[in-house]
């Protein structure tokens, strides 16, 4: 066997094709994204993006239920889209496994808040494997699979950012050779939840949840580790490994599978140690778990109960001495992500700053256009919810006259704003809609979606007409509008934040990581700048102003040559640097 | 032996997370289990991106804390300041010392602090000048592989192994200017010519 370092992404898609799974689909979410994209590169298998969290899984349904085996893969907010098929198939339950791996980001690395999936497990009444590394992911994953079939219900693989972006050691092996499932057989009682089949299933489900429960009292899943047993943690997921680290003498309870259960083992741990205390992040899942089957823990009132957790949260939390070190310096000019230069939202968001449009938001790099210098996003709350927000804002009459305007990417149109826009026309709404389409799926990393008609494993599509899609939705005002021109922006908006009927703008142009710029940079023409600041409210990487002479100055080597800065110079400073220019390679700093 | 923890912190884009990938993969080439962990996402749009290699007989958390870092590799000034504080006392601290501006500087609301360097040369740091003795290697882009270089000197990993590494995972035509980079960085910390 040769050992081979794995993300846990990764590791959970070698698990599910060692256990055999056929199909895999999921949408991008960090950070979740790269296990379905390390699955389509495995041999013998079909995964595709689908344009969201819930069509994903209900396409893994069908696997299921033709008896293939299945990975769905999300973010932890993609499962609230896909709780709605995932809340039933715990009634339905599967033919072929049905492992879903959802991806938790305490401490919202990348994230718009940092709910515990835990919870959906219990909710759904879904079994839940919580690997510590990727060596376990790889091994949970491989067994989830297993657990489905032989208790007939989907399986939860919980990760979290320091378990899917976490790269450790794993042994690979061979890809199960699973036998034909057996002939389909028409199932209404199993698969036709409708009331009188659902009662049934409903108790069925707690039978095999009372089964699971028992499995969960002897599975090698869960690993009871004494040691010092004046303390006695209970703890799952990367928590372990902190755990370890913090406190090595402690004794541990470490939980493979976090729902449901081994309350007769919880309870035989808090007889064998002193104190039992429950160490998990973002959430107290497990410590009113545990409370609730009468298993005593001891509060650890200095845990931080938001954030993520590290070992040395866990020692400070313990009491433990702290290292001798010098104070973080938080005076340190931050580095906010940033639009990438040449990036095609930026003229928009220049443009929506003159209209002194409010703008409700959405999920994507667009929603950088809220920081300064663009400052010019009102919100971001989930996939989709510009649009709704937006006709929500239009009934009560809008904000003192200021016109309301969603900004929305392709792919989160995709995922979830074309209903919006469908209630929007239904219900005789007005605003105006900008749909940024810059043919890409660009901050998870670039993956395709119907937008661009780009397939996970490139095979052949089509691309939505994105235009015809809206006009066929019944918006009568639909426009398409270069981005990089920077007037036609500010004209486009402009105009239809005028119109008192629905309007689209489709502001089309591809992500500029897309696109190989062969373009000269530009530099500032030091006579010529006024010192004005215009190009720097732009907030592109490539422009500074200088520190001594309060000039724009540009870094040709950020610089792409995309020349909205250019259009946005009242003074014509901005200049062309080519081969006949004297600009080219001097320090303008 | 117990784990070590190295630290690798820059800006999106300059090769952090890529380095951290070889430094692991050495450390498992010499048979030790290793973790590494780097966060994705917004960081990649110009962000600070941190990444921790640990690497032992026995690793467990893969992230670390404020004072437990042995060897901090600070890929620009500025995050070299923003993560001076994990070092552990007596740990080891190598800074690219070229700045790269943050936004708020960019746009004239905030400035750079003065005086970082002299702050940090009073923790000990060894200043290595990446980016040029990356041209000097002949691909600018192998500032990071330099760095890689001058950490080597610190760690107990055969020479071999890194340029095993190194050979297997840069663009095969950047091959030997990578190994010419790593070794100029290792020269240049051996020679502690840089400690300024």
């Amino acid at each position: 066997m040769s050992r081979t370092l794995l993300s846990g992404n990764e590791a959970v898609a070698q698990g599910a094709w060692e256990a055999g799974a056929v199909v895999g689909v999921g949408y991008p979410g960090t950070p979740s994204t790269e296990t379905l994209q390390f699955f389509a590169k495995l041999p013998d298998v079909y995964a595709e993006w689908a344009p969201n969290e819930k069509v994903a899984l209900e396409v893994a349904a069908g696997v299921s239920l033709a008896g293939g085996r299945a990975l769905v893969t999300m973010k932890h907010v993609g499962l609230n889209v896909a709780s709605d098929p995932l809340f039933t198939l715990a009634y339905t339950g599967v033919k072929g496994g049905l492992v879903i791996l959802v991806a938790d980001d305490p401490g919202m690395h990348s994230s718009q808040n940092e709910q515990d999936s835990h919870n959906y497990a219990a909710f759904a009444r879904v079994p839940m494997l919580d690997p510590s590394d990727s060596a376990e992911a790889l091994a949970f994953t491989r067994e989830a699979f297993g657990l489905s079939e032989k208790y007939d219900i989907p399986v939860l693989v919980r990760s979290t950012v320091r378990v899917s972006h976490a790269k450790s050691l794993v042994e690979t092996g061979r890809r199960a050779n699973l036998p034909m499932p057996s002939p389909y057989r028409t199932d209404p009682l199993k698969w036709v939840m409708m009331p009188g089949m659902a009662k049934l299933r409903r108790i069925d489900l707690d039978r095999r949840l009372n089964e699971l429960e028992s499995f969960a009292e002897d599975t090698q899943l869960n690993r009871l580790e004494y040691r010092d047993r004046k303390v006695g943690i209970v703890c799952a997921g990367v928590l372990y490994q902190h755990v370890r680290e913090a406190l090595p003498e402690a004794s541990t309870f470490k939980l493979g599978m976090t729902f449901p259960l081994p309350a007769g083992r919880l309870r035989e741990f808090a007889e064998q140690v002193d104190e039992l205390f429950v160490v998990e992040e973002a959430d107290a899942f497990l410590a009113r778990s545990l409370r609730a089957l009468s298993v005593p823990v001891a509060p650890l009132p200095l845990l931080p109960t938001s954030g993520e957790l590290s070992p040395g949260a866990i020692r400070r939390a313990f009491g433990l001495p702290e290292p001798a070190t010098r104070e973080a310096d938080d005076t340190l000019p931050p580095r906010p992500p940033l639009m990438c230069p040449g990036c095609p939202h930026r003229p928009v968001f220049n443009a929506l700053r003159k209209t002194r449009a409010v703008v409700t938001g959405d999920i994507g790099c667009y929603t950088l256009g809220a920081l300064k210098p663009l400052a010019a996003m009102d919100t971001c709350v989930d996939m989709g919810a510009s649009i709704g927000m937006a006709h929500g804002a239009e009934l009560v009459g809008g904000f003192e006259g200021r016109p309301v305007v969603a900004v929305i990417g392709d792919s989160t149109f995709a995922h979830s704003g074309i209903t919006g826009l469908m209630n929007t026309v239904y219900n005789g709404g007005v605003g105006t809609i900008a749909i940024l389409d810059n043919r890409i799926t660009a901050m998870t990393g670039h993956q395709g979606n119907p937008m661009n008609g780009i397939t996970l494993q490139k095979r052949p599509s089509h691309e939505v007409d994105l235009v015809g899609l809206v006009k066929a939705l019944g918006v009568n005002r639909v426009r398409l509008v270069d981005p990089h021109d920077v007037d036609a922006c500010i004209t486009a908006l402009a105009e239809e934040t005028a119109a008192d009927e629905l309007s689209v703008i489709v502001f089309r142009a591809p992500c500029a990581l897309l696109v190989k710029s062969n373009a000269d940079p530009y530099a500032v023409d030091e006579d010529a700048c006024t010192k004005c600041g215009i190009c720097i409210r732009l907030g592109c990487p490539a422009i500074g102003k200088d520190e001594q002479t309060s000039r724009a100055y540009i870094d040709t080597s950020v610089c792409v040559g995309c020349g909205q800065c250019v259009q946005v110079c009242r003074y014509d400073a901005i200049v062309h640097t080519g081969p006949s220019c004297d600009f080219r390679g001097a320090d303008v700093r | 032996m117990s784990a070590t923890t190295v630290m690798l912190c820059g800006v999106g884009g300059q090769g952090t997370i890529l380095a951290a990938d070889m430094l692991a993969k050495v450390a498992a080439a010499a048979s030790l289990e290793v973790k590494l962990s780097e966060v994705h996402g917004m960081s990649q749009r110009g962000g600070s991106v941190d990444t921790v290699v640990k690497f032992g007989d026995e690793v467990f958390s893969p992230v670390t804390d404020p004072g437990m870092v042995d060897h901090l590799v600070a890929f620009e000034l500025i995050e070299a300041m923003r993560a001076v504080h994990f070092v552990r006392p007596g740990g080891r601290l190598l800074v690219n010392p070229t700045p790269i501006q943050p936004l708020p500087v960019l746009t004239g609301d905030m400035c750079v602090p003065r005086g970082l360097r002299a702050i940090l040369d009073g923790e000990g740091a060894i200043f290595i000048d990446a980016d040029e003795l990356a041209c000097e290697a002949g691909s600018p882009k192998s500032a990071n592989v330099v760095l890689m270089g001058a950490l080597s000197t610190g760690l107990p990993f055969d020479e071999s192994l890194w340029r095993d590494v190194i050979a297997g995972r840069v663009p095969p035509k950047t091959v030997e200017a990578n190994l010419r980079a790593f070794l100029l960085g290792r020269q240049a910390c051996e020679r502690g010519e840089c400690a300024l």
